[in-house]
């Protein structure tokens, strides 16, 4: 049977087991992809990782142009010009340095460029906060980007290489986020399965852009749009971006294929039999894992359902894995002030909208700026769900331990 | 300068470009317009309005960059002008992202082009990285970034086509805008002179980073322009030009005096002609007598307010300038001259010294 602590871990070939911090594994990960162009701006808990590749860079390690902008703002628009050009770029941020190069975030994917972010998440001021919920990337939910979730260090550092490979294919050229939690998947030592940098050429092909800007081809990129042809390009886009589905699932496949380590849209977790499935986002799914352990043996049926890809939404995925169940718990990390729910929940509701026995959801928003959730909360939310009498209305949410 | 010296100067041995720090050609000239390449990178058929200097400026540049250079625009008249999906103007490759970030769109530009060229991913020729963005664009929204392009040192040019407001959006002032002058958010009015501030001085910010080559180019002297576009992309490093930009639509003024107006600008003082090479100051243009500043405000309704004694008090304040950056390139023509004497004389007391050990 399955457990959320695995016993033994196989190295599997072509790769080496190594302690480190998971920025640093980021950072790795980043290195082994060859990237040309690395611009960000210091902001907590990104650091680390920005700080890593500087190093890589500074001894050589790194065949790259380090740019230190002068803001977040810059840093996107730096990347967003290196890659233009034909440069494979990397840029990473948390928080207020997210929402100050939100503009631009709009502006890389509508210009089709396949930059890649890592996204520490870091609650949006104010109150300032510098711990992790995803109010940042909540904010930029509509850009456009591919959005996927890590979970653990070995996540973090995988999904990196999955990033740039999808990003880059010739039918989905769109910029990709790869959400960690701020400090629970940037500032953690763990014990991760590193690659052999023979097994990621085997994985990601050199950048090869479609259309850069060079004078033995002139293009003009960044043209302005016409009311007559606006809603087009937007159309366009928009097919675009759902269309890079099957290419993000196939790169998965393919990794998996590769190092034995597969990835879906959505994942489970003992969701056979279960009355009640948490929906979680991110590290949280790990401590999620073992709630479900300990409640399954207190005899309480609960599963957990795990959402990797958030950009484009796997609506079938979904519907797929909460069939069967009575109860669905959904964990927010942000809240949609005076909206319906948090912003996980109400997109879940709209994909369970109409469908025949459909699960109930129940909205808890927890995990504000880095307030733990540990198993006696999902135990206590559980209960309570259980507990209610009559299904909650669909813009009914809880923020779940906030004292009076 | 005198006409003569031009004319020496351009039809000589020295050719097309000058070297840096040489005394520029102010006079129009055959020779020297056979000197400027015929090839356009700029198309006709743009939405620039009549008389626009912005488009002028543009088109010069281009001509001086040739075709192996890669421009960056910010939001504005030269973006929307040129680019209306699905049409370019653009011969040359060309990319606009935002309005405050032009600086670092280029920057990008240049990081990628110095790596994919050391990778060998791209042919091992020097691309330059072009820069263009309004008064507003440069002196308010797009200074951090423009700072911070600086400060890094990124090998690119950087052309402010200053027209002294935010014209694409209507007429807004911006911190560009000249003192006295009646824009839509600084009307002049019972109570208000206009605009109540005076020009932030965009060339010396510039040049407070210690970057190699600063200039104030104006389309009205077509060749002086080019040259100094020249010189910029052949700087190493971070070059910035500050362009005169005149505006028809923007300063109501009849659209085939532009080019007067621009004259003039530089002939009062308002705008002198000017570049900071290594932080050494040279005035490209010293008019034997500044023009009245009224022959220059009297040609644009957005100054038509102005009481002659207002205008007496920027005339003053717009003289006490000219005057400081006249002093300013004396000085330093003097002190380049002390070096260089200086460099001879240590040169001599070295040989002196060989000759003398000399068995």
């Amino acid at each position: 049977m399955k457990s959320a602590i695995p016993k033994t871990v196989v190295v599997p070939p072509g790769h080496r087991r190594v302690g480190m911090e998971d920025s640093h594994a980021a950072a790795l990960a980043v290195r082994q992809c060859n990237v040309d162009v690395v611009a960000a701006y210091p902001i907590t808990p990104q650091t680390h990782i920005v700080e890593k590749l500087a190093e890589m860079v500074a001894n050589g390690e790194l065949d790259a142009e380090f740019v230190p902008v002068e803001s977040e703002h810059s840093a996107m628009t730096v990347c967003v010009g290196a890659e233009a050009a034909g440069a494979r770029t990397f840029t990473c941020t948390s928080s207020q340095g997210l929402i100050l190069m939100s503009e631009v975030v709009y502006i890389t994917s509508a210009m089709r460029l396949p930059c890649v972010m890592v996204l520490a998440n870091r609650s949006l001021s104010g109150p300032l906060s510098i711990w992790c919920d995803h109010s940042d990337v909540m904010s930029i939910r509509d850009c456009g980007w591919i959005q996927t979730f890590a979970e653990n260090g070995q996540e973090v550092y995988d999904l990196v290489f999955h990033a740039y490979r999808v990003a880059e294919m010739a039918d989905v050229q769109t910029p990709v986020i790869l959400n960690v939690d701020g400090f629970y998947l940037t500032h953690v030592v763990e014990s991760l399965l590193v690659a052999d940098q023979e097994v990621v050429d085997r994985y990601l092909p050199p950048y090869r852009p479609r259309h850069s800007l060079h004078p033995d081809r002139p293009v003009t990129m960044g043209a302005y749009g016409v009311p007559d042809l606006f809603t087009e390009t937007k159309k366009a886009q928009d097919e675009a971006l759902r269309a890079t589905y099957p290419h993000i699932v196939r790169a998965w496949q393919e990794w998996g294929d590769l190092t034995g380590r597969h990835y879906h849209p959505v994942e489970t977790y003992r969701t056979e039999g279960a009355r009640v499935l948490l929906f979680t986002m991110g590290s949280i799914g790990q401590t999620a894992m073992v709630a479900v352990d300990t409640l399954r043996e207190q005899g309480l049926p609960v599963g957990l359902v795990k959402l990797r890809l958030w950009r484009p939404f796997p609506h079938e995925d979904l519907r797929r894995a909460v069939a069967g169940a009575e109860h669905l718990l959904v964990l927010d990390r942000a809240v949609s002030f005076g909206g319906p729910g948090g912003p996980v929940a109400s997109e879940v509701r709209s994909a369970l909208y109409g469908q025949v026995d459909a699960p109930v959801v129940h909205d808890f928003i927890v995990g504000l700026a880095g307030r733990d959730v540990a198993v006696p909360d999902f135990e206590a939310m559980v209960r309570e769900v259980l507990a209610r009498k009559t299904a909650p209305r669909h813009e009914d949410y809880v923020i779940y331990g906030a004292r009076e | 300068m005198t006409h003569d010296e031009g004319t020496t100067r351009w039809g000589s041995a020295s050719g097309w470009p000058l070297p840096p720090g040489q005394p520029l050609p102010t006079n129009l000239n055959v020779y020297v317009a056979n000197l400027v390449p015929k090839e356009e990178y700029f198309a006709q058929g743009h939405r620039a309005c009549q008389g626009c200097g912005l488009a002028l400026a543009v088109r010069l540049a281009l001509k001086a960059a040739g075709p192996d250079v890669i421009v960056a625009t910010a939001t504005g008249c030269l973006e929307i002008i040129t680019t209306p999906l699905p049409y370019t103007a653009w011969g040359v490759p060309w990319i606009h992202v935002a309005f405050e970030n032009t600086a670092a769109t280029a920057s990008g530009i240049e990081a990628a082009l110095k790596v994919l060229r050391r990778k060998g991913r791209i042919p091992d020729r020097k691309v330059r990285v072009l820069a263009f963005a309004g008064d507003g664009g440069t002196a308010d929204i797009g200074l951090q970034a423009l700072s911070g392009a600086l400060e890094r040192g990124h090998d690119l040019t950087y052309i402010c086509l200053d027209n002294e407001a935010y014209m694409n959006t209507g007429v807004q002032r911006s911190g560009s805008t000249p003192f006295g002058a009646s824009t839509t958010t600084s009307p002049a009015g019972k109570k208000s002179i206009g605009q109540q501030t005076w020009k932030k001085p965009m060339p010396a910010i510039a040049a407070a980073h210690n970057i190699p080559y600063v200039a104030t180019a104006n389309p009205s002297y077509p060749y002086d322009f080019i040259q100094k576009v020249r010189r910029a992309l052949d700087t190493e490093g971070p070059a910035y030009i500050h362009a005169y930009s005149a505006c028809p639509t923007g300063w109501r003024s009849a659209t085939d005096l532009s080019i007067h107006i621009g004259r003039l600008a530089t002939e009062t003082g308002v705008f002198p002609l000017y570049e900071v090479i290594e932080g050494r100051h040279v005035l490209n243009y010293d008019p034997p007598t500044l023009q009245p500043l009224q022959e220059y405000t009297r040609l644009q309704p957005r100054f038509r307010h102005l009481t002659d004694d207002d205008l007496a008090r920027i005339e003053a304040r717009v003289r006490r300038e000219y005057d400081a950056l006249k002093r300013r390139a004396e000085l330093d023509a003097k002190e380049e001259k002390r070096l260089k004497r200086e460099a001879v004389r240590a040169r001599r007391a070295q040989r002196a010294q060989r000759t003398a050990s000399d068995p």
